[in-house]
């Protein structure tokens, strides 16, 4: 288990976030998830909900967002589930962020993987550049995370930040992602890797080479 | 080699658009009514006689787990009629597997027209697709084509016009690699912790809300609309007795061309990276080791892998499993004990915490592979942790456990000469310091 800690509950929190409620859109996009469930098991939304309220955190604080007591406590009353079960749920999952986070979340893939193909460079290139382990930037930019397997083993190294992935990387790389953020651009996402499409291999796949220029069917020949 | 022809995931690395024009295009949804027509137990016969065993690395065979599901809608309290759901695994995290990825960003309507029939075949009312939270671009896709499918009839009330109503719905994890358990999947499903539940009662008879319910791996139910179009003889004729079927492989690590790629199962280790993966970094000689199957099975020795076939049963005999068949690659340049005490990390960050044996011994296991890395640790203390992966292993409600023992396991069983030289060179390196 890894150890999760709530943001203390201060009346500067409460003071800043006991009026929280869901904007229109989120609102909308609230009821649209409860209604994915049967009636009356609404509490399945929690999930969707503590994400929906992390990210208008987000847009509110121009970070990835995170949740303060006093919002889960508005996604408890919303949902008419107790607030420790909220809690829960918060503390379990470890995409909710309990404390605040940078605009940036730079989150570092080090599993076995990755780390063959050479994670440990990527984690030094964002230290190098003043970030460190657990913590946000003093200007409130970034903030890094080693996480656990990501799934992108076949384009491994990788690093996701914020909603999307930068695969293949080298420190080279992830620098030249970083100051493209830096900067307000929006950087290629997915593979870095010149040449490469996805998660065929390097150089070309070595299976249907069909699909690559035209939407092939093969049904014809089976 | 499979011919591009028999390939199930034509489109696997998103050279072409994922949407319901280009899928149609590809052979999706292609009269998915006559596949309904068959009829529920025609459809799970046939998925039996296919030998299909689960993708998702249990290898339980697919066709005989929808058939453990009620016939008839069972009563709940005050003789309402229970429904049946269907639950797809899209909570791919186990280290080195990457495939659900793909299938989902680039091949989604595979998968929904499979929800659709095997719904169907197991009477489901509705099936949730349960994908990863940090699959975030993926998610927006399946989201989109769910919304697709109902918009073309294909799923939903009348679905296909096959007069059955049924629904697909997608929920978003958060980032807990538990959930990939099939009990815990579910309590997330309900909005709680996942912490698995103890079996029985089984999905089959009480899973989801207390309804019956099955849970299958992405793969496992995107392949089954073309295994009922070509029949189950085709997908019989890959691969070896009781290993049937075409595979997703996985290949990271320290191979020149790491890529995700559809083969027969059973082709050896050495032909799948060689035509597809590029090689071993260095060449043969310079293998030190494979994890065949995604984190959770033990290692393999460089010089028992070149000829093992890559299924099941092939795996099993070389002490390990396929698993998901990620395929790890690890050459001599690797810090085999760093490899495998990463690992130990991954399980200990991951345990759920429920059960004692595993929320305790994940933590002690990764501390003491950290000393033996070093070498900082007495010899004793290998057999020691053996006997503490013993201890956890079978004695936890979920497999968790017993994937956080088994690559020690493997390590200790095939590379123990380089944790006691470890140990050897560093009480050496102490001793000379003191003198």
């Amino acid at each position: 288990m890894a150890d999760r800690h709530l943001a203390p509950d201060t009346p500067e929190l409460r003071a800043r976030w006991g009026q929280f409620a869901f904007n229109a859109a989120w609102d909308a996009r609230a009821e649209e998830a409860i209604a994915r469930y049967p009636e009356g098991r609404q509490r399945s939304a929690v999930m969707a909900l503590l994400d929906y309220a992390q990210r208008q955190v987000g847009e509110e604080t121009q970070t990835q967002g995170w949740l303060p007591i006093p919002v889960m406590e508005y996604v408890a009353k919303y949902l008419d589930m107790p607030v420790i079960r909220v809690l829960e749920v918060a503390t379990f999952y470890f995409m909710y962020n309990l404390v605040p986070v940078g605009k940036y979340h730079v989150q570092v893939c080090g599993t076995t993987p990755c780390m063959l193909r050479g994670s440990d460079d990527i984690m030094a290139a964002c230290k190098a550049r003043g970030m460190s382990k657990g913590h946000t930037t003093q200007d409130g930019m970034w903030t890094l995370t080693e996480v656990e397997c990501m799934g992108n083993c076949a384009t491994a190294p990788m690093v996701q930040i914020n909603d999307d992935n930068y695969e293949d990387l080298t420190a080279e790389r992830i620098d030249a992602v970083i100051d493209a953020l830096a900067k307000g651009e929006s950087p290629k996402t997915g593979t870095q890797e010149p040449g490469r499409h996805t998660s065929e291999p390097l150089g070309g796949p070595t299976t249907l080479k069909q699909m690559v220029s035209e939407n092939h069917d093969y049904q014809g020949k089976w | 080699m499979l011919a591009d022809k028999d390939r199930i995931f034509t489109n696997l690395y998103g050279y072409q658009p994922w949407n319901l024009a280009a899928a149609r295009v590809r052979g999706d949804w292609d009269n998915t009514k006559a596949l309904l027509d068959k009829g529920r137990d025609t459809i799970i016969e046939e998925i039996k006689a296919s030998g299909l065993r689960g993708r998702g690395g249990a290898g339980f065979p697919t066709g005989l787990k929808w058939s453990f599901m009620p016939k008839e809608s069972p009563t709940g309290p005050g003789g309402k009629p229970r429904p049946s759901f269907l639950v797809i695994n899209a909570d791919e995290s186990e280290p080195g597997s990457c495939k659900d990825r793909e299938i989902i960003r680039h091949d989604p309507h595979k998968l929904i027209e499979g929800a659709l029939v095997a719904g169907f075949a197991m009477g489901a009312r509705a099936a949730y697709i349960y994908i990863r939270g940090e699959y975030i671009r993926e998610g927006e896709t399946l989201f989109a084509a769910v919304a697709e499918a109902y918009d073309a009839g294909l799923i939903g009330r009348n679905a296909c016009g096959s007069g059955y109503d049924f629904d697909v719905f997608v929920h978003r994890g958060a980032g807990a690699y538990i959930c990939g358990e099939e009990t815990a999947m579910i309590e997330s499903l309900e909005g709680k912790k996942g912490q698995p539940r103890l079996k029985p009662p089984f999905p089959a008879g009480a899973g989801l809300y207390g309804c019956p319910t099955t849970v299958n791996n992405v793969e496992s139910i995107a392949v089954a609309p073309t295994i009922l179009r070509r029949g189950a003889g085709w997908f019989t004729s890959f691969g070896r007795e009781n290993n049937h079927g075409t595979k997703l492989f996985q290949i990271s690590g320290h191979v020149n061309t790491p890529c995700v790629v559809e083969e027969a199962m059973s082709i050896p280790f050495r032909e799948l990276i060689e035509k597809h993966a590029g090689g071993i970094r260095g060449g043969w000689d310079n293998l030190l080791a494979v994890i065949p199957g995604g984190s959770s099975v033990p290692l393999v020795p460089g010089h028992m892998c070149p000829e093992m076939p890559m299924d099941f049963d092939g795996c099993k005999e070389q002490g390990s499993g396929l698993g998901t068949a990620a395929v790890i690659v690890m050459d001599k340049s690797t810090d085999i004990v760093r490899a495998i005490a990463r690992l130990s990390y991954f399980y200990k960050h991951e345990s759920c915490g429920q059960c004692t044996p595993c929320r305790e011994g994940t933590g002690w296991m990764w501390r003491v592979m950290e000393r033996l890395r070093s070498g900082d640790a007495a010899l004793e203390e290998i057999d020691m942790l053996q006997q503490v992966t013993k201890q956890v292993e079978g004695h936890t409600i979920c497999a968790l456990g017993d994937a956080a023992a088994w690559p020690i396991q493997g390590l200790i069983r095939h590379f123990r000469p380089e944790l006691e030289r470890r140990i050897a060179e560093h009480s050496g390196a102490m001793q000379e310091a003191a003198e």
